[in-house]
């Protein structure tokens, strides 16, 4: 099955796991996500090969930008209409503090989708969400149907 | 300290695991400036339909070459967090082909450094992506003893271990120092 056909397969059964498993990326850094309904946390569990910092030690700040922009990627294919992996196009991204080796999570917000492009903002934290260690902000465009 | 600026480059990135697996690699430094290559791997794909890298990937070479930009940049061993990361996707990266960053450092202040960073394809210089990326100053007394002793001798077991890197339950094999 090509990857085209993964997209509306998920999309068609809500099951978006064999969606992930065929993104090489997603598999290289570990990502994972959990489903509530119309909510979903996404999870970057501990990886020792995430380490970019080998004195606290703390997790490669450019996994948990890849982390959080793969997030919001497959956030848009879970709850937008979009038949075709987005493409990013920026992607702006304020460290708050160090990722520590354990396992991070990141939810999303669509803040405007419009016909071409959509604006996403992207939270990730560890032991509380209310103190976050990274927020993005990104701009993927979205294929026509 | 008597080690040139390529291989203070070199000993830095020597201890960071994640761009070891991503086989990131320096391919100049200078005391304002700073070339870092990401090898092509079927691995950090993020789109299989078109076999592109995935911006995640790029990121953390960005990311990397714009802070080992300002640990080469400063005098002894000071080491800076990321403070953010603006980055543009100007085209998709062709499949198979190597990435090159281009990390230079814009302004250096008593407490932040700017940095800015382009990324092209290797054999025809296309360009990728840019990047502005901001790092804080903390203070070179925040940087452990057993760092520095990696900066100046270059042995980076204190924190890699004796044994061959390879990435954790995955078929990803890792070069060693030397080989191209």
């Amino acid at each position: 099955m090509n990857f085209q056909d993964t997209i509306q397969q998920a999309q068609t059964s809500g099951d978006f796991q064999p969606l992930v498993d065929s993104i090489p990326y997603a598999g290289y850094i570990g990502f994972e996500f959990q489903r509530f309904g119309d909510n979903v946390i996404f999870k970057l569990p501990r990886n020792i090969d995430n380490i970019g910092n080998p004195i606290l030690p703390a997790i490669h700040g450019g996994v948990i930008g890849g982390f959080m922009e793969l997030a919001g990627a497959i956030n848009l294919l879970m709850f937008m209409d979009t038949p075709l992996m987005p493409k990013i196009v920026d992607f702006s991204l304020d460290y708050l503090r160090a990722g520590r080796d354990q396992d991070t999570f990141a939810e999303c917000q669509v803040w405007r989708q419009g016909s071409r492009v959509a604006n996403v903002a992207i939270n990730a934290w560890q032991n509380d969400r209310a103190n976050p260690i990274a927020t993005a902000r990104a701009h993927f465009l979205l294929a026509k149907k | 300290m008597n080690i040139t600026a390529q291989q203070k480059a070199e000993r830095f990135i020597s201890v960071l695991r994640h761009c070891q697996l991503l086989g990131l690699k320096v391919l100049q430094a200078d005391e304002t400036s700073l070339k870092m290559r990401l090898p092509y791997s079927d691995d950090i794909i993020g789109n299989p339909m078109m076999g592109i890298i995935h911006g995640g990937a790029l990121t953390t070479l960005m990311d990397t070459a714009c802070g080992t930009a300002c640990f080469v940049a400063l005098e002894g061993m000071e080491l800076c967090p990321t403070l953010d990361l603006r980055v543009d996707y100007m085209k998709a990266s062709e499949s198979g082909l190597d990435l090159v960053a281009h990390a230079s450092v814009t302004r250096i202040t008593n407490n932040v450094i700017f940095t800015e960073c382009q990324v092209r394809q290797e054999t025809d210089d296309t360009l990728v992506a840019k990047c502005n990326a901001t790092f804080m100053r903390i203070g070179a007394e925040m940087t452990p003893a057993g760092f520095r002793g990696v900066i100046e001798t270059g042995d980076a077991s204190i924190y890699m271990g004796t044994e061959p890197l390879v990435k954790s339950g995955s078929k990803v094999s890792i070069k060693t120092e030397g080989e191209s």
